[in-house]
């Protein structure tokens, strides 16, 4: 009997196993998400090193997920000072990395993991970037993708207010400002976000509810998303060619080979090197240099008094750059909400990437001199940006930001023109490697 | 009704009327757990003014205290100080305290009741970190040469003078918020209430 999605159902072989898998198929598609998903999903013969990074992303969420649902089990939401004049939260956290078994690990773990998360992400969108992976018919996926990426930010961001220490509390009293800039709406948007007049134990609970529920249930959904949107239309690959276009005469491409066991086994490899260098980091250098942890996170929270220097988490910073650079008021509106509005287009211009891009071919290797200098431009300028973002605001600083934030606009906007009249390669007919 | 591919035209008008009820009743049914979000009965009450000595603030020093979890700076500005003030007026965006971010009576040249004694709330204007000290003049404290004395806001780098009024093209928008205060005595301050007015 044929299911609906094309592939047979399984047939016992009349032993107990063969039945009991019978009578499961036949009441679930089993047959057909392994068939469909795993074994008889081809994918392109010529992934290369940058094609590790998807399924490492998930590899990260399944730690994440792990960790975090352990470090619940002792973390408590609570700004109210305890007998030790110390509030709650932080001492929750104290009590999980000195006190807890095995607690030090899993917090590290979960800390580490954030960082990796956005390491491997960037990685990721930036593989799509090299090899035009967004392209028709594949941008939806591209869109799932910039959403899930937004969806990781509001998670980090409110992940991060958790332990409640001095960059938490301001971290989270600057970016919740920032909707207050948003003309009319934005002071009562901005309380309702809070949940206080100042961010406070209301505004810990609500972070510590989103962080670990309701964000996490649109991540997965969203993830599933990528996932089946990917499998409906198959993967693009570093020669930016379809191999849909040359099959045998079973109706397989040519080119493709299934996905497992042939790229589960290779992504093991990736696996297994991420997870070295992984706990490297977690047993090692747990705080990442300051940039992972940061140290002022170390002390409690205190209303009263804003730390020397405060910054977002790296993985923010190139956005944060674009916020700060804008410092003119336009149309009688503060500067505050245009930095804000255009730290919101930076994201979302991701998003537009492949109506953007006119060119005749997809991946790098086809593309001609015009695109490659204005790739490796726009890497260099959002690098800048990021470091930027993690130092002190200075004049020099400020224009510098300012610069790189025009070029990466200028990276996206003006894609249509120079992506088009760029001189490119001939593109092959079948896959090289 | 479709198998003769006509529409049953009151069907769908049923069809939709029955979707608007219940996409209304969707919406209604979201403004409770919205609304859950809000400041609740507890901390709308909470903020009670609070009572401050003052009577051993030097000249030249500042005091924090806290009142509705915001930091509140009572600063005791020595006559040096305060002859900043009028020298910096064409270096500051709103010298005349024009834009309503103080009590009436504080709507003067020190933005104070006692010329001497500023009572304003450490939260920068711009996304609300709190400002930090830089009283001494000149490059000393990593400011520039001319610095005259202030605040630099360390997030964004917003500067303000002695009577927290903002300094031109900087993120901050406005001047430092003066809250609602009365002088109960000559040294002891009520934050948070201004029954006595000016």
């Amino acid at each position: 009997m044929a299911s609906n999605s094309g592939y047979e159902k399984y047939k016992s072989d009349g032993s107990l196993l063969g039945n009991v898998l019978e009578w499961f198929d036949a009441r679930f598609p089993a047959t057909s998400l392994w068939r469909g998903h795993l074994a008889e999903y081809y994918a392109p013969k010529n992934f290369n090193f940058w094609y590790f990074f998807g399924s490492l992303a998930i590899v990260v969420l399944a730690i994440q997920l792990t960790t975090g649902i352990f470090l619940v089990m002792f973390y408590k939401p609570d700004a109210a000072l305890n007998a030790n004049g110390v509030p709650a939260a932080f001492a929750s956290v104290e009590y999980i990395m000195r006190d807890v078994n095995w607690g030090w690990l899993i917090r590290y773990m979960h800390s580490t993991g954030a960082s990796a998360f956005f390491i491997v992400v960037y990685l990721h969108m930036f593989r799509g970037m090299l090899y035009g992976s967004y392209r028709k018919p594949r941008e939806l996926i591209w869109v799932f993708g910039v959403l899930i990426f937004l969806v990781l930010m509001a998670e980090a961001f409110m992940g991060y207010l958790l332990p409640w220490g001095q960059m938490s509390f301001w971290g989270a009293q600057v970016i919740v400002n920032l909707f207050s800039a948003i003309p009319l709406i934005g002071d009562p948007l901005s309380l309702w976000i809070r949940g206080d007049y100042v961010i406070g134990d209301a505004t810990l609970n609500r972070f510590f509810s989103f962080h670990v529920i309701a964000v996490p249930l649109a991540l997965l959904g969203l993830v599933a998303a990528h996932v089946m949107a990917l499998h409906e239309v198959g993967s693009n690959n570093p020669d930016g060619i379809e191999i849909k276009e040359h099959l045998d005469e079973k109706g397989i491409p040519l080119d493709g080979v299934p996905f497992h066991p042939y790229y589960t086994v290779k992504d093991i490899v990736g696996v297994v090197v991420f997870a070295i260098v992984f706990a490297g980091v977690v047993f090692f250098a747990p705080e990442g240099g300051g940039y992972f942890l940061e140290y002022n996170n170390f002390f409690p929270a205190d209303p009263l008094k804003t730390p020397p220097h405060i910054a977002p988490v790296w993985y923010f910073t190139p956005f944060y750059s674009i916020l700060r650079a804008v410092v003119w008021p336009i149309f009688g509106i503060d500067a505050k909400f245009w930095g804000v509005v255009a730290m919101g287009a930076s994201v979302m211009i991701i998003a537009f990437l492949p109506w953007l891009d006119r060119s005749p071919a997809k991946s790098i290797r086809y593309r001609g001199p015009i695109y490659k200098s204005f790739l490796a431009v726009f890497v260099v300028a959002f690098l800048t940006l990021g470091y930027l973002g993690t130092q002190p605001p200075s004049p020099a600083s400020e224009l510098i930001s300012q610069i790189c934030s025009l070029i990466y606009f200028g990276f996206f906007l003006a894609m249509p023109w120079y992506s088009k009249i760029d001189k490119c390669k001939p593109v092959p007919e079948r896959v090289t490697f | 009704m479709s198998q003769e591919g006509k529409v049953d035209c009151g069907r769908r008008r049923l069809i939709v009327a029955t979707a608007a009820v219940g996409g209304a009743g969707m919406v209604t049914a979201m403004v409770p757990f919205l609304s859950s979000m809000l400041p609740s009965e507890r901390a709308k009450a909470a903020g009670a003014p609070v009572e401050v000595d003052v009577g051993n603030l030097a000249p030249g020093q500042l005091m924090t205290v806290e009142w509705r979890g915001k930091p509140v700076w009572i600063f005791n500005r020595s006559p040096e100080m305060l002859e900043t003030l009028p020298k910096l007026e064409s270096a500051v965006a709103d010298p005349k305290s024009e834009v309503k971010q103080q009590p009436e009576y504080c709507k003067n040249a020190t933005r104070s009741i006692k010329p001497n004694m500023l009572v304003a709330i450490g939260i920068c204007t711009h996304l609300g970190c709190s400002p930090s000290s830089k009283f001494k003049k000149g490059a000393e404290d990593g400011m520039p040469a001319d610095w005259q004395g202030g605040f630099l806001c360390p997030c964004h780098g917003s500067t303000f003078d002695f009577a927290g009024r903002v300094f031109k093209s900087k993120p901050a928008p406005t001047n430092l918020e003066i809250p609602p205060h009365t002088y109960l005595s000559d040294t002891r301050i009520l934050i948070g209430e201004d029954r006595k007015g000016a």
